[in-house]
């Protein structure tokens, strides 16, 4: 059966090329109708695919198309083709589905900007190298849409680029990225080294040859490496830093790829990788670790953040450490279930607040924000169906999958790992109903115009960041229409609002555990991917053993666990109601009280100014000093000036033999001749 | 018969001339036949080994370099009338706009 994959990463590329050359010309309703088309037909032949796919006799999956050979040296070879297996298959419905919501609402919240048809243009990109990514069957695939999303989140993040903190912000993502996928890379040399090429089917294969490893081996090695990779593209501790900085792009950009599905490939990587790491606990074990750490790391951050993006770009690196948490206790099912729903729900907080900050024409600080309920009623109830989602009340879609990841964190046996977890997942709740009652409760904070006025006179008292932030916004919006008090955004806006808001809802229903009467479909489903390679090994029992099934632990521990995960997201919201909005002088004496501490978090815990000491500042300084002053001034200019200098003194001195005087010629023929005819001679003696 | 070295000393002597008279003298005219002079001592020198060898290629050199002076003082004339006209003098020492 032929499936003809090939068409659904062309078609976005396409758009993207059409839009790309020659948008500069096309009106925007052109744009919108090449940019959108192109997703939603590749949208929608990803839904015909999955009809087929379930369609597939089991002995038929993964199905796989090869198209050409790419490469080959000699026993190298890497070539295009494609990976359709459930992973792929979840992801891709992910991909097309969200991104082509965010698209739509990219009509409304673009329709201000300059460069309209490059946005369209690098948003189709960043699709088209996204599904190369999720389709490929080789890591070089693989490697190369995972560059290519890394240049589309850049060319978006730095999307006004005529804003230094944008373009700075771009350049830092791209060289976060940059640490991460060295690491990467040299994982793969490390497959090519010991399995022969990067196909998944042979690398899949060959697994079945290694056995665990009980200490430190080149499984290992490899899958320590892929989680640099991971952890630069996912955001995790160590190099999480580029993607707060990220919400510097435009808000549909923040959603659809620094929330939803970029930042979510390492997390894809690692459980397409999963035979790799089953062999390998002790990466296994660091993978787990750091999702855990950069899950409460990042919740804490969270917690005193004011500008909205900033809060929720936290929170992302958050949820993210739990995919990470629950791909490192062997549970891929979990993560990936978590990835879904957070796309879900992530893409619509996002997407809330962009509707917020585009009603605001372009406020992004929470403290200047406040009652919005009464004027924007729709981006409220949206809001409201996410932060109760992310938060983890049942039955909203990420209770289901959060609990799933603690659950089986704790069955795993990592306690602490589960407690960490656990208080992570009360400060998640906190920061968003602190969010949510901020932006939306209590009196509206921010300026309100004198009838009449047009414009932006706000600028000047919004905090110098979030002025400056949306500059261009401001005078783009200030341009055409005023922004007297708050508004609702146009209905191409709340429209694809509404849908997530849906899935974020029920979403979750796919995987309902079996201690709630569920059935874990999500898991069954997924169960083929993480299992074959364990399947294809002779000594199945050297496999680590993944998470037992929750069917075969005490039912009622479970349902207990579930409670507790209830009620830490209670005791965060109300935390959150009794400070935010119950007692609203309370968190400025608190803060007072905390003194360092607090300046401590509010700072981020200054690691940006940590790796701007350790690593940034001396690299910087033996760069100026060494490598600009030393080799490249002094040593490659110098050579060559030296040179060009020798040359010229030795033609100063050559040249005053063209004096121009014929009989000074005639003598230096004659003694030339001369010259020859000695010589002669002299050979002749001889 | 005359031996093979006459005519070679007659035709270095010939040549030497040519030589001084090319280095030494100003009139552009002169040069030009010390030019002559030298090529008429290679051609002395060419027509001596062809006869004594019993060579034909050596007659055949001789008229190539005939061929070849004609031309040359086909051009070199017309050259030395168009340096007349324009410099209204003859000596070389003065056609030097070429100089540093």
């Amino acid at each position: 059966m032929n499936l003809n994959l090939w068409i659904i990463p062309l078609l976005p590329l396409a758009g993207a090329t059409i839009n790309g050359l020659f948008g500069k010309r096309f009106s925007n309703k052109l744009v919108n109708a090449i940019a959108l088309g192109s997703t939603a037909l590749a949208f929608i032949y990803a839904i015909y695919v999955a009809a087929r796919f379930f369609g597939l006799p089991a002995d038929q999956i993964p199905h796989i198309e090869h198209y050409f050979t790419w490469m080959t040296a000699g026993t190298f070879m890497a070539e295009f083709g494609t990976y359709l297996d459930q992973l792929s298959l979840v992801m891709l419905l992910i991909v097309t589905g969200v991104g082509f919501l965010i698209h739509i609402y990219s009509v409304g919240y673009m329709e201000h900007e300059g460069g309209y048809y490059r946005f369209f243009a690098y948003l189709n990109l960043f699709m088209f190298f996204m599904l190369m990514l999720i389709l490929a069957n080789n890591y070089l695939m693989m490697f190369v849409g995972w560059e290519g999303v890394g240049l589309a989140s850049y060319l978006l993040i730095g999307f006004w680029f005529l804003k230094d903190s944008a373009a700075n912000a771009g350049k830092k993502a791209f060289i976060a990225n940059r640490v991460g996928d060295f690491g990467f890379l040299i994982a793969l040399f490390l497959l090519v080294k010991h399995f022969g090429n990067l196909q998944y089917e042979t690398i899949f294969k060959g697994l079945a040859a290694y056995p665990v490893e009980a200490s430190v081996g080149v499984l290992t090695a490899i899958g320590l490496l892929m989680m640099v990779g991971a952890s630069g593209k996912s955001a995790q501790i160590p190099l999480y830093v580029w993607l707060p900085d990220a919400m510097e792009g435009p808000t549909p950009v923040s959603a659809l790829i620094h929330a939803a599905t970029m930042v979510t490939a390492g997390v894809y990587m690692v459980a397409r990788s999963n035979g790799i790491f089953n062999r390998a606990p002790i990466a296994l074990t660091v993978v787990a670790v750091i999702g855990t750490l950069t899950a409460i790391f990042a919740a804490s951050i969270g917690i005193l953040q004011t500008d909205i993006k900033k809060v929720l770009a936290y929170s992302t690196v958050s949820q993210l450490g739990y995919m990470f948490m629950g791909c490192g206790v062997a549970a891929y099912g979990a993560g990936i279930f978590h990835l879904m729903t957070h796309a879900f729900f992530k893409a619509l907080l996002f997407l809330s607040a962009g509707a917020i900050i585009h009603g605001l024409g372009g406020e992004q600080d929470m403290r200047h924000m406040g009652g919005l309920r009464k004027y924007m009623p729709k981006a409220f109830w949206v809001m409201t169906i996410a932060t109760f989602t992310i938060s983890g009340f049942p039955p909203l879609a990420a209770f289901f999958s959060k609990d799933e990841i603690l659950w089986k964190t704790w069955a795993s046996g990592s306690h602490i790992l589960w407690l960490i977890g656990i208080i992570a997942a009360g400060m998640t709740s906190f920061y968003m109903f602190r969010l949510w009652f901020m932006t939306f409760f209590g009196e509206y904070r921010g300026p309100v115009p004198e009838a009449g006025s047009h414009g932006h006179d706000a600028d000047g008292q919004h905090a110098g960041h979030a002025g400056a932030i949306h500059a261009q916004q401001d005078d783009a919006h200030g341009s055409d229409h005023g922004h007297g008090l708050p508004h609702e955004s146009p209905m191409i806006m709340i429209a694809p609002l509404i849908v997530l808001a849906v899935l974020s809802f029920i979403g979750g229903w796919v995987g309902i555990p079996a201690a709630l009467g569920g059935s874990d479909r999500f898991d069954h489903f997924l169960d083929p991917v993480f299992h074959s390679v364990r399947v294809a090994e002779p000594r199945g029992e050297s496999a680590v053993a993944p998470v037992e099934p929750a069917e075969h632990e005490d039912r009622g521990t479970e349902l207990a666990f579930m409670g507790i995960s209830v009620a830490a997201a209670s005791i965060g919201f109300l935390g959150a109601w009794f400070l935010y909005y119950k007692r609203t002088d309370l968190p400025a004496k608190l803060a007072a009280a905390a003194g360092g501490l607090y300046r401590l978090v509010l700072d981020k815990y200054r690691i940006d100014e940590l790796y701007g000491a350790t690593i940034i500042h001396p690299i910087v300084l033996l760069s100026t000093n060494v490598l600009w002053k030393g080799v490249d001034a002094t040593l490659i200019d110098g050579t060559l000036n030296e040179s060009a200098a020798g040359a010229r003194d030795i033609s100063d001195g050559l040249r005053h033999m063209q004096s121009g005087n014929i009989r000074s010629y005639a003598g230096w023929v004659a003694f030339g001749a001369a010259v020859v005819i000695a010589f002669m001679v002299w050979k002749g003696v001889q | 018969m005359v031996p093979l070295s006459y005519y070679l000393i007659l035709s270095a002597i010939l040549f030497a001339c040519g030589v001084a008279g090319f280095l030494i003298k100003r009139n552009i005219i002169t040069i030009f036949m010390s030019i002559e002079l030298m090529l008429n001592a290679v051609n002395l020198t060419f027509v001596a080994f062809a006869a004594e060898l019993k060579a034909l290629s050596g007659h055949v050199f001789v008229f190539f370099v005939m061929v070849v002076a004609a031309a040359e003082a086909a051009v070199g004339l017309a050259i030395i009338i168009a340096v007349f006209r324009t410099r209204e003098t003859l000596n070389v020492d003065r056609v030097n706009l070429l100089k540093l």
